[in-house]
């Protein structure tokens, strides 16, 4: 600041204000443009704004998990769900424990809480089981099972027969809105269950509401090698199971035990099949990340999982182990929640990562991948509640908060005016640039990501009015050091802009750095508000690139402020301008002393 | 605005100026004063987190007719805590009050039922978690600790090391205040404040990144000349830049002052306030720092290297010899943390020399600045 620098080769060409500026008003209409089109006028509102959806789950002692209901627990299984909802982008939801047993979930309106509700009731027990037996999933059908020959890529994971279900929340066995099924683990429950009333083809019970109702094991039963009696039960079971009925696959989520063999079903191309598999072999704790991607091969939705270092060792046994048998035994099931979502078959030992593959969506394949990600919940809940509920702050914070923004905009225009005179109409039609541009995108990206302008965004928002304000500060103090220096309007500009542009550079590159690693490592509010910080930064420094810059090659050609009017707040007389003086005669008018707060 | 900038311009020219360096103990000294207050606030009155940190208990009420602001008010003045308050879709209430025992929560409900004119019985008591978990708290903090890193990092890279440091002593300065604030006042800690706090971060970056920048420039080629010190060099900088810091500091606090005292003063307590309290806070400490503490301890930091230090001795001997030949006494003043700490005068004298790498330019003597710099000189 001190003085230029010498041997400066930048003097900052002026360009093409012009038609950087057309580029920039082209940029902002097609923003604007955008929201009309979308049909979106206003942001999406918060929760704490526009309220939403809450939840109510209460979590479920089942018989053996007499204790399972506890703090630590419930403290699990609050992070988990919170993870899992939030996963679904800048949602905001809120989760919190009620009571000793219950868990409330409040879902901000406008995003989809269906989609939501399925997120946060799923228990999410993920286990690969290998398959001894398949069959047609309806006894009464006399059709023969679809063979399942997948193929597996050399050296990539096994893709599956498409066999998952279409849409998760059509799995009424263990849709989450229905009733999620219980928990597999810690349930002291023989593998076997008296499936009465199966018998009927046609399913005549009717969803229950809960898991079906647990049986007491059969007597002197235990997980056994084949050919004993177990194992003979366990085949007629098989024979008898009809997939095709909700209540008996509930049933099955209920017998599994991870450690024994079990019986399944899953549902391929909408067709129902039952499975007898094996203990399950890895679980979903071996999985470390899991993530929807596009099958290069197919085009089709699938999930990624990757395993850790423990998981892809056992996986890697199984697979070896599987890649030597017939099939269907080379098949392994992928079960989630006691339901086969897919089974492919094994070709040769896999290690690192596996696929499930079936008929995803897009929105699918990312919600199984999300709940994946996140583990198993400890315990079982129902859904006990849902109703609306509204803003937790009542609109009258929002339109204070809008009041005193409005009312903050006008004292810095006032004193940007009263300092910079004819120079803080620049900065003002900037501001309004920049405030234009920001409620675009924020308008947008509602139902773009799902941000959500919470009260903190709105308060961040209005902080940036005197961000952004700052960098036109930097800017127009540059240009007024040059003209100290004793140089005309027009090379001051030029000359000022590198040496501004980078300090603006500096300083929102660093309010960016803070906004970046906030989205990155957060979750809820204040990752909402880190999208804020950091969208306004970005916009900042566009602004001040495409418009305030070219404005002011613009302006500095007018004879209004190259003139250096007492009102164009760059008069070289007023500025204390080194001698000799390009001056215009001036009018002496009493100059006005700002106030400084 | 033309006293303002002709100061500006004096300012610039660095005719006149307040000795900030040379004054940096005294500052330090406050500084540190409002430190240890804010952090002995924090130890005896601790902070008052909100529910959503620390839970609480939640009322749910059958279906009536009472307003979500009536069930507030009810709420906050028997509880004498924050409420949030929201409307069920069967039409009833969920009132949900900061952190009661159970003696407080039974007063809180019946006093709630009587307000509003429920059957005691009909409104269920319940203790509710806190629906800002740890987690979420963690994560802040762990973002904190990451960017607190990175900023170091690149602020070592765009400048030096010791920038680097300096500013992130400036800006924990900065948080310790702003804290230490909220544990003095006794607002309740929530989301809201949290999230006002990170956003001090970026921007009591701000102001001390556009210092530094200056600092940066004046100081390219010093050690080629033997004119000033890089004390001296450092204090032009921030003269230099204080119409600047000024005025971005004005113009950042005034919507956020728009925000605490029209948007909280008016509605009082509320998300608004919390969050415009840290912001307010934060921002004004910012600036201050930049100013008072970061750039005087990047002076002290290099007047520690041999050359700086070698550079102070050519500088003062010059004058000392200047002096001898009895050309006009400039006054050397003191180079920091030397071993011999000479200050030669206590007032402040501000240089009267121009600009260190300046193009020619007429000297300018006089402008003794004191404290602040009346500008009514023309």
């Amino acid at each position: 600041m001190a003085a230029p620098q010498k041997g400066r080769r930048q003097t900052g060409a002026p360009g093409k204000p012009g038609r950087t500026l057309i580029l920039f008003l082209i940029a902002m209409i097609a923003l604007v443009g955008g929201m009309f089109g979308a049909g979106e006028l206003t942001p999406r509102l918060g929760i704490d704004l526009a309220g939403g959806t809450t939840i109510t789950l209460k979590a479920q002692n089942s018989p053996g998990q007499a204790n399972a209901v506890n703090e630590t627990n419930m403290n699990t299984a609050v992070g988990i769900i919170e993870r899992r909802v939030n996963g679904l982008g800048v949602q905001e939801a809120e989760v919190q424990t009620q009571g000793t047993d219950n868990i409330i979930v409040n879902i901000p309106k406008g995003t989809n809480s269906e989609q939501a509700r399925e997120q946060v009731g799923t228990t999410a027990q993920l286990y690969f089981r290998p398959v001894l037996t398949l069959g047609p999933g309806d006894p009464a059908a006399q059709q023969p099972p679809p063979a399942a020959t997948p193929s597996a890529g050399a050296g990539e994971s096994p893709d599956a027969k498409p066999s998952a279900s279409d849409k998760p929340e059509e799995e009424t066995a263990t849709a989450p809105s229905d009733a999620p099924s219980p928990s597999e683990t810690t349930q002291g429950r023989a593998v076997t269950e008296d499936l009465k009333a199966d018998e009927s083809p046609s399913p005549s019970a009717p969803a229950s509401d809960e898991p079906g109702a647990s049986e007491p094991p059969a007597p002197g039963e235990s997980a056994a090698p084949p050919a004993d009696p177990a194992t003979e039960k366990l085949q007629a079971d098989f024979a008898k199971l009809d997939c095709t009925d909700d209540k008996a696959r509930g049933a099955l989520g209920d017998a599994a035990k991870p450690t024994e063999p079990t019986l399944a079903c899953g549902q391929n191309d909408d067709i129902w099949e039952k499975y007898v598999l094996g203990p399950a072999e890895v679980g979903g704790k071996d999985v470390d990340d899991a993530n929807a991607t596009i099958n290069q091969q197919t085009g089709q939705w699938i999930v990624q999982m990757d395993f850790t270092g423990a998981g892809s060792k056992k996986f890697q046994t199984i697979t070896s182990k599987l890649s030597q048998q017939q099939a269907p035994q080379n098949q392994f099931a992928i079960v989630l929640d006691g339901e086969v979502v897919s089974a492919p078959s094994v070709r040769q030992t896999l290690s690192a990562n596996a696929e499930i593959s079936g008929n995803f969506t897009q929105e699918s394949a990312q919600d199984l991948g999300n709940i994946l990600s996140y583990g198993a919940l400890p315990l079982t809940f129902r859904e006990e509640t849902v109703t609306t509920v509204t803003a937790a702050l009542g609109d009258e914070q929002l339109h204070a908060g809008l009041i005193a923004g409005a009312i903050g905009l006008a004292l810095v225009v006032i004193y940007l005016v009263l300092y910079y005179r004819g120079l803080a109409l620049i900065a003002i039609v900037s501001l309004l640039a920049s405030a234009l541009m920001t409620y675009a995108i924020m308008t947008l990206l509602g139902p773009g990501i799902g941000f959500a302008l919470n009260l903190p965004a709105v308060c961040g928002a209005i902080v940036a009015i005197g961000i952004t304000a700052d960098s036109f500060i930097v800017y127009f103090e540059r240009i007024r050091d040059e003209i100290r220096e004793g140089r005309t309007l027009r090379p001051a500009v030029e000359r000022a802009w590198p040496r501004a542009r980078r300090t603006i550079l500096v300083s929102d590159f660093v309010s960016f750095l803070a906004a970046a690693v906030l989205f990155t490592v957060t979750v809820g509010k204040v990752q909402g508000f880190a999208f804020t910080l950091g969208l306004t930064t970005v916009l900042d420094v566009v602004v001040v690139f495409f418009f305030t810059k070219p404005i002011m090659t613009l302006v500095a050609r007018t004879k209004f402020f190259s003139g250096g009017g007492s009102w164009s707040g760059l008069d070289p007389k007023r500025l204390g301008a080194k001698p000799p003086l390009r001056r215009s005669p001036r009018r002496l008018s009493a100059p006005i002393d700002p106030k400084e707060a | 605005m033309s006293r303002l900038g002709d100061l500006g311009a004096r300012l610039y020219r660095g005719e006149v100026g307040y000795d900030f360096v040379g004054k940096r103990k005294f500052w330090y000294a406050i500084s540190i004063l409002i430190t240890i207050t804010a952090i002995a606030a924090l130890a005896v009155r601790g902070l008052n987190m909100g529910i959503e940190f620390k839970g609480g208990a939640v009322f749910n009420t059958p279906k009536t007719s009472v307003s979500v602001t009536e069930a507030r008010e009810s709420a906050e003045a028997s509880s004498g805590h924050d409420a949030i308050v929201q409307k069920l879709g069967n039409g009833g209430l969920r009132i949900q009050v900061t952190e009661l025992n159970t003696a407080q929560a039974d007063k809180t409900q019946t006093q709630l039922a009587e307000d509003l004119n429920i059957p005691k019985e009909k409104i269920n008591a319940d203790l509710v978690g806190p629906s800002w978990g740890e987690q979420i708290a963690n994560k802040a903090w762990t973002g904190l600790g990451i960017f607190m890193i990175l900023v170091v990092i690149y602020l070592a890279i765009a400048f030096e090391w010791r920038m680097a440091v300096a500013a992130l002593i400036a800006l924990i300065h900065d948080l310790t205040i702003t804290v230490g604030v909220y544990a003095l006042v006794g607002f309740e800690v929530t989301p809201g404040t949290v999230i006002g706090l990170l956003t001090i971060l970026g921007y009591s970056l701000y102001d001390t990144v556009v210092v530094f920048d200056s600092l940066k420039e004046g100081s390219k080629d010093i050690t080629k000349q033997t004119r000033f010190t890089f004390s001296e060099v450092a204090n032009r900088s921030i003269n230099s830049t204080l119409v600047r810091s000024i005025n971005t500091t004005v113009v950042a606090l005034l919507p956020v002052a728009g925000l605490l005292f029209i948007g909280g003063g008016v509605l009082g307590a509320g998300m608004l306030n919390d969050i415009s309290l840290s912001l307010f806070v934060g921002l004004a400490a910012g600036a201050y720092s930049s100013i008072f503490i970061a750039t005087p301890l990047v002076a002290d930091l290099k007047e520690r290297e041999p050359q700086i230090k070698a550079l102070k001795k050519r500088v003062l001997a010059k004058r000392a010899s200047a002096a001898a030949r009895g050309e006009s006494p400039e006054l050397a003043y003191d180079g920091p943390s030397g071993p011999v700490d000479t200050e030669p005068d206590d007032d402040g004298d501000a240089e009267d020399t121009p600009p260190a790498a300046a193009v020619a330019g007429p000297r300018s003597h006089g402008g003794r600045g004191r404290g602040r710099p009346s500008g009514k000189r023309r």
